[in-house]
């Protein structure tokens, strides 16, 4: 099964804390997606710009409608994604405690849509 | 009237032998059909087939086999009519291949499914209600007036509970070692909330409630001889019989709680005692404490005791100790302060909960022991106030009638 790890944070905080500069070092985060690679669990990932990059659209009566910012304002915010082919929410969930930002935010972990559900 | 009383116990001894069952036949078919639903509305067809059936023969020699045989087929029959099949011919494929008769060991999958039920990715009150309905074999209406809520919204509760662990790949396992130890408290805490909901009684018919217990005392027993090497799930079985074994005592034919020290202690059940001291010794012989085992060595001392001031007050405060380091908490903190003015005194014991006072402003157990020993010291007015704040802060109608009844003395002292 197909999860989408999603991966949560505040975006405003810096590397101040042990804990902080730990979830930021470049080498935790290929230590991880090498491990994931090893497994053969990783389908894709990535990270996104900061929300300040964010533009929304909404087409309504036929027409878009585009504003600055994203959706909904959030206290923490989609910061990037994994994409892993695990067995079961068991394993994905077990990935999700590895990630480095776990520690900072939150992993937000859900299978992708599938016509039986 | 012979009569009806012989086909009323033909039929709780089949709702009975459904109640013993159902966890067991539901769990080896999950196993097998490798769908929690499909797996669910089989059983509940094949239940159906049974009460008429059962009521005609009689109940089978082996009635978990034959509900597992008869549950199959329908699975078949419902998975020739649905959809499903076209999703799913493996599973349909598999069941026509193999033998349906009449097969006397069923594998026990019980494990498999209180682990599925109890997963940390399912909402407390979900665990709860997939527990008591799959395992205990509730039915959906019996869940709902457990919980007080209606049928079609527990109905749905079950639903959604299901519908996740399937869409989400909940695994349908034992959790391997390194996942067992947080996961196994988990599904105690759930049994010990099933029994707490029965013995504490928020609210609801006392025949509910002791269902409940009985329940969850029968589930930890189910769980004991599946991980007999587990110490806290004995703890956790010990502590609800030596609870359990109060019931009679503590709360009177009108149904006015009776605290510990007023109880007559010839009601308490003396071979729910016996187990339950039996088990915990068990326990402990196994040699990794934790807090389900220091409580139920707490009970255990209260239940030693044949009359109320031969309680052996000082190993109690020491067992506080030990479970306030083991699990923090403000209950821990409150009754382990009790316990201490029993043995250094009143005056001890409300120095201690004067400093829990920040922590616990909000917790009415605390008001209501700094308010008994106050009474116990004759601070009648001090004590008074503090009953009136229980009072405000307490929902259950059981305790609401016991610190009302305190106050109501003290202010009649005061006059």
């Amino acid at each position: 099964m197909k999860y989408m790890l999603l991966m949560y944070a505040d975006e405003s905080k810096g590397s101040q804390t042990p804990e902080e500069q730990q979830a930021h070092a470049p080498e935790t985060w290929y230590a991880l997606m090498e491990e994931m690679k090893a497994a053969g669990v990783l389908v894709s990932n990535n990270g996104l710009s900061p929300v300040a990059n964010a533009t929304t659209v909404r087409v309504r009566e036929g027409k878009a409608l585009i504003t600055d910012g994203p959706f909904a304002e959030t206290h923490e915010q989609l910061g990037g994604f994994f994409l892993l082919n695990c067995k079961d929410l068991d394993e994905a969930l077990r990935w999700a405690a590895k990630i480095p930002s776990a520690t900072l935010g939150s992993i937000e972990v859900r299978p992708l849509w599938s016509p039986d559900a | 009237m012979r009569n009806i009383g012989h086909e009323m116990s033909a039929t709780t001894k089949i709702e009975k032998t459904f109640r013993e069952e159902h966890g067991r036949v539901l769990a080896a078919l999950i196993g097998q059909l490798g769908d929690f639903e499909l797996a669910e509305d089989a059983l509940q067809d094949a239940l159906v087939n049974a009460l008429e059936r059962w009521q005609m023969d009689g109940v089978p020699r082996n009635p978990g086999a034959w509900l597992m045989t008869v549950a199959k087929r329908r699975a078949i029959d419902r998975l020739r009519h649905s959809k499903f099949e076209e999703h799913n011919p493996t599973i349909l494929e598999s069941l026509k291949q193999e033998e349906l008769e009449m097969d006397d060991s069923l594998p026990d999958d019980r494990l498999k499914l209180m682990f599925t039920c109890c997963h940390p990715a399912l909402a407390l009150e979900a665990q709860v209600a997939l527990t008591m309905h799959t395992l205990g074999g509730l039915s959906t209406p019996e869940v709902a007036r457990a919980f007080l809520v209606s049928e079609p919204t527990m109905a749905q509760l079950l639903a959604r509970a299901r519908k996740k662990i399937r869409d989400t790949g909940i695994p349908y396992r034992v959790p391997p070692a390194d996942l067992l130890p947080e996961r196994l408290d988990a599904l105690l805490a759930v049994i010990y909330l099933i029994f707490n909901e029965g013995y504490v009684a928020t609210s609801g018919d006392s025949l509910t409630r002791q269902e409940l217990c009985r329940e969850a005392i029968r589930l930890c027993d189910i769980l004991v001889d599946l991980l007999p090497q587990e110490a806290e799930a004995r703890g956790l079985l010990a502590l609800m019989l030596l609870h359990d074994s109060r019931r009679e005592a503590r709360v009177t034919p009108t149904g006015e709680l009776v605290l510990l020290e007023d109880q007559d202690r010839t009601l308490w059940d003396s071979a729910k005692i016996q187990k339950g001291m039996a088990v915990l010794d068990e326990a402990i012989a196994l040699r990794s404490p934790g807090p389900y085992q220091v409580q139920a060595a707490i009970s255990a001392l209260h239940t030693e005791a044949s009359t109320a001031t031969e309680t052996d007050w000082n190993q109690i405060a020491l067992l506080y100790d030990t479970l306030a380091k083991m699990t923090p908490s403000i209950v821990v903190a409150v009754n382990r302060a009790v316990a201490i003015a029993m043995v250094r005194g009143m005056q001890e014991g409300l120095k201690m909960l004067l400093q829990l006072e920040d922590q616990a402003e909000s917790f009415y157990p605390y008001h209501a022991a700094r308010a008994d020993l106050l009474r116990r010291t004759n601070q009648r007015e001090a004590a008074a106030d503090a009953y009136r704040r229980a009072l405000e802060l307490c929902n259950n109608k059981m305790e609401r009638a016991y610190l009302q009844h305190r106050l109501d003395e003290m202010l009649n002292l005061i006059q």
